[in-house]
């Protein structure tokens, strides 16, 4: 019996692999299986080379698997990248048409089957992707009929005789494997039968924006952002809200601002280079102290980069990016599902700091599914929409006109004072990117700026939101200090570590990324020492937390920026090196030569109950 | 209570050269206003950078005085956020043409209800008389002082082009008739541009108040042409180079953005409950099980 299984399948890029492990992905998590599924691919429509990786647990998974058990390949060219990352004794099932071969000295169960022939004789080559998906159900002990039903769901508008040869498909692929292995099995676990949620950052994303009482969508298309703005413009209609895909994101992020002026929750989402163009505008909401909430779905960079492949390298831009001191607040969520209430708190804080948020996802946040308990999509859970200090309009039409004060130097706690909104009476003022007084009027006085720039600067001293979240043993040796995707990572990796070293190891979540956390960070490291984790080159987040003055000699880095995500190997090396006593770990790709078993790390990390 | 004058008027000391042809500009809208009897409250004036850009500094309404060249963006995220608004973006040539060509295309084709006010003074003023997009080929400036080797954008006949709904050209210093197109260019349903010509007293040597008044079509004088038809005013663009000015094109069929777009709300979005239905809620979770 095994806890989890990893299923992974190779092939080529645009031949309907994206969707037969959409389909693999959601029967597993109907099933009642945790899931946790990624890919890898090119940034290219048609061709090249793509492989779908799931893991599918008992427990909840939110890494990479540490091997694979199950590999389905369609070509050559799949196995020689694949192959080397099977656990021994995986079953590898190749298509018979192109002759696999494995590599030479793999300990793995080389299986063929006849795919493409038998797609032709039910004539039809897309078949192929439903014969696979029978026969992985047989090989993993899935009911046949999840998989049959879901494709009614998904299918069924396409005609009865459409699903009835996909279910005749699934069934040959099915017995296929039945009659000819009936001997290899990977027996999974049964699940606990919940019924729980399958979704990407990019579906949560859209979906705590709504929550939130965000209305107003403006954006442009980029990978891995534009399914957020996708999302919306179907659900949009249901609520009362509109999406626009504006002309650039220069266009996008400054119709939000405008939006925001007038009062209406908006936002947009947007990568890299997007975030590159939207400063000018993310200093103009700094200036005028309006709210608007962008999300950066992080990829490689800089430039063009590496838009296809994970990376958390915009920290810096995020937080400091653009001319001048314009203050704002970035947010990490650490999971899918943690996206979906911090989506909706982003459009809460805006509102009661009168700053940009910015949310820091990622590729792999952004585009790979995983599982979502319900709760954390239960309305009744969601932050209720607050919006924070509004001039009351019967005070304001009492005033008189030409006489309210925006920038008033009455301000709460945070440094805000009320805003108006346009359509109230005496609330008239003037927004603007200039240096201003009280009223919005222009003025370089020496000390009004001073003022001026304490007051949008001391809205950022305490931001009043969860930052952190501390897994693990208390007091600490070592405390891996992680956000976005790394996070599932260093949680899997934490006990492993304890294991392997015998010291007492701790994981900080960082869910605020700026301003830094630092109070927090110093109480939960104490004594011990922290290790950044972090998806990028120069170590963004290590650098900003000792720019706050926190003790450089604490904090190490451990680094990876070829495009793939963190696995629980690479932090368990990083650990074991900085309480050696390195400063640094760079993980310099692939984990090429290494294969699973071969490592103590791997070893351990394989569920097997 | 009547909407007077007074209303529209703010403390703020002008920061423009004295004649410049920007005043002509902010008193015409804030005449079309009050003629309209629309209350300041109901006003937003959504500027560029530049002298032009300052125009919201001077009139009490709300007013977001924006980056160089956004103007537009932030002018239609705000009226899709409350269409009970009047909004006015109002900026420059360089402003408009230059670093905002990008935003202005888009917001013609798109044809969200907000009228478009630039003053044009074929030079950039705030950055002390370099060439702009509206400079007329040959001309001397700081930044071509052998002369403007570029051809000059022809941001009327781009409107017309791009299926602008409304093309006015006025002149800041006959208030009369740029008062009745900005008037009608707040009426009309969707986006309105009102180019003006407004001259830089400072910079520009070459465009004068003279200048326009010698050169200048006015169209409200020939009773034989057609805003309607749109190949008539291309045309009239063409001859005139346009240096004309009154309402070149009206398209009586226009349909805003707002009313294209499926379950857009009637009233302004901030107005409403953001609240989301248990039931919708349930439904859009229901698509990730
Ligand atoms: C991104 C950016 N680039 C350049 C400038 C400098 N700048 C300020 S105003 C201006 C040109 C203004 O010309 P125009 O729009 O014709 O307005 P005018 O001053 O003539 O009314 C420029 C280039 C700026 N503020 N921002
Ligand atoms: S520089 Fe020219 S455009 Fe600017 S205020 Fe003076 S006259 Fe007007």
């Amino acid at each position: 019996m095994l806890k989890e299984v990893c299923w992974q399948i190779g092939g080529e890029q645009g031949s309907g692999l994206d969707s037969t492990a959409e389909v693999f992905n959601t029967v597993a998590s109907r099933a009642g299986y945790y899931v946790y599924a990624y890919k890898t691919f090119a940034s290219r429509i048609k061709g090249g080379h793509t492989d779908f990786t799931t893991r599918i647990s008992v427990e909840r998974v939110l890494a990479p698997a540490a091997g694979v058990n199950l590999l389905v390949v369609l070509d050559q060219e799949s196995i020689n990248l694949c192959a080397r990352n099977v656990y021994p004794g995986a079953i590898v099932l190749a298509d018979e048409a192109f002759d696999p071969q494995l590599p030479e000295g793999l300990d793995a169960k080389l299986l063929t089957m006849p795919f493409n022939k038998m797609a032709l004789a039910l004539g039809n080559t897309l078949m192929k992707n439903n014969i696979v998906l029978g026969a992985s159900a047989a090989f993993l002990g899935l009911p046949l009929e999840h998989f049959k039903k879901y494709a009614v769901r998904r299918w069924g508008n396409k005609g009865e005789d459409f699903v009835a040869l996909i279910h005749t498909a699934m069934e040959q692929g099915y017995n296929h494997v039945v009659e000819n292995w009936p001997d290899l099995r990977l027996e999974l676990a049964q699940p606990d039968g919940q019924e729980r949620l399958l979704m990407t950052g990019n579906d949560a994303a859209a979906l705590g924006a709504l929550a939130g009482g965000c209305r107003l969508m403006f954006s442009y298309p980029i990978t891995p952002a534009s399914e957020i703005a996708e999302n919306l413009v179907k659900a949009f209609p249901k609520v009362g809200g509109i999406a626009v895909q504006m002309e650039d994101e220069l266009g996008s992020i400054v119709a939000c601002v405008g939006a925001g002026f007038g009062g209406a929750r908006a936002m947009t989402a947007t990568s890299g280079p997007g975030i590159s163009l939207m400063q000018e505008a993310i200093g103009l909401a700094s200036m005028t102290e309006t709210p608007v909430v962008v999300v950066n779905t992080q990829r490689g960079g800089p430039s063009t980069g590496m838009p296809t492949k994970q990376e958390q390298s915009d920290l810096l831009a995020m937080a400091y990016g653009g001319h001048g001191d314009g203050p704002r607040i970035v947010l990490a969520p650490g999971s899918v599902e943690e996206l979906i209430p911090l989506t909706a708190e982003a459009f809460n804080l805006a509102d009661n700091y009168h700053c940009p948020v910015l949310i820091a996802s990622d590729l792999a946040l952004a585009l790979f599914q995983q599982t979502v308990e319900p709760d954390a999509a239960d309305l009744a859970n969601l932050p209720k929409i607050d919006r924070g200090p509004i001039a009351d309009p019967e005070q304001l039409a009492a005033l008189g006109r030409d006489i309210f004060e925006r920038y008033s130097k009455q301000v709460n706690e945070n440094g805000v004072s009320a805003r108006s909104l346009p359509g109230m009476k005496n609330g008239q003022f003037l927004a603007t990117g200039a240096e201003h007084g009280p009223m919005g009027k222009v003025t370089e006085n020496p000390a009004n700026r001073v003022y001026m720039m304490n007051r949008r600067l001391r809205r950022i001293t305490k931001v009043n939101t969860e930052a952190v979240r501390y897994f693990g043993s208390p007091n600490a040796d070592l405390v891996l200090l992680a956000f976005g995707t790394t996070l599932g990572a260093a949680k899997e990796a934490q006990p492993i570590i304890e294991q392997m070293t015998g010291k007492k190891v701790g994981v900080l979540q960082i869910r605020l990324i700026y301003p830094v956390p630092t109070a927090e960070i110093a109480r939960y490291v104490g004594d011990g020492k922290a290790l950044v984790v972090e998806s990028n080159a120069t170590g963004q987040f290590a650098f900003m937390l000792k720019g706050t003055g926190y003790d450089a000699s604490k904090v190490a880095s451990l680094l990876r920026y070829d495009g793939n995500l963190f696995t629980v190997k690479d932090i368990v090396d990083g650990a074991r090196a900085v309480l050696a006593g390195e400063a640094q770990y760079l993980v310099t790709g692939g984990g090429q030569g290494v294969r699973p078993t071969d490592d103590p790390t791997i070893a351990l990390a394989a569920k097997e109950a | 209570m009547a909407v007077t004058m007074a209303d529209f008027r703010t403390s703020e000391k002008s920061w423009w050269c004295p004649g410049c042809g920007d005043f002509g500009v902010l008193a015409a809208l804030q005449k079309a206003l009050v003629e309209l009897g629309i209350e300041p409250e109901k006003v937003a004036v959504v500027s560029g950078i530049g002298c032009s850009g300052k125009i919201g500094n001077y009139i009490n309404s709300y007013n977001l005085h924006t980056v160089h060249g956004r103007a537009l963006a932030a002018a239609q995220g705000l009226k899709l956020a409350n269409r009970e608004l009047t909004v006015i973006a109002a900026g420059g040539d360089g402003d408009g043409f230059a670093i905002g060509m990008g935003h202005y295309m888009h917001a013609l084709r798109r044809n969200v209800d907000i009228t478009y006010i630039v003053m044009d003074n074929m030079i950039y003023g705030l950055t002390k008389g370099q060439t702009s997009p509206t400079s007329e080929h040959g001309f001397q400036t700081k930044s071509t002082p052998a002369g403007n080797v570029e051809r000059t954008v022809n941001q009327l006949q781009l409107a017309i082009a791009s299926g602008c709904g409304f093309v006015a050209n006025g002149f800041s210093a006959n208030q009369k008739q740029l008062v009745e197109i900005i008037k009608r260019a707040i009426q009309h349903p969707g986006f309105a541009l009102v180019n003006t010509y407004s001259p830089c007293v400072t910079f520009n040597k070459q465009n004068t108040f003279d200048f326009f008044k010698q050169h200048l079509t006015n169209l409200d004088e020939d009773p034989t042409y057609d805003r309607h038809d749109r190949f008539a005013a291309m045309k009239k663009l063409m001859e005139t180079e346009e240096l004309v000015t009154g309402i070149v094109y009206e398209d009586p069929n226009s349909v805003r953005y707002e009313d294209r777009v499926a379950g857009y709300p009637a009233e302004g979005i901030v107005n409403r409950d953001w609240s989301v239905d248990p039931a919708v809620w349930q439904k859009l979770v229901d698509q990730y099980k």
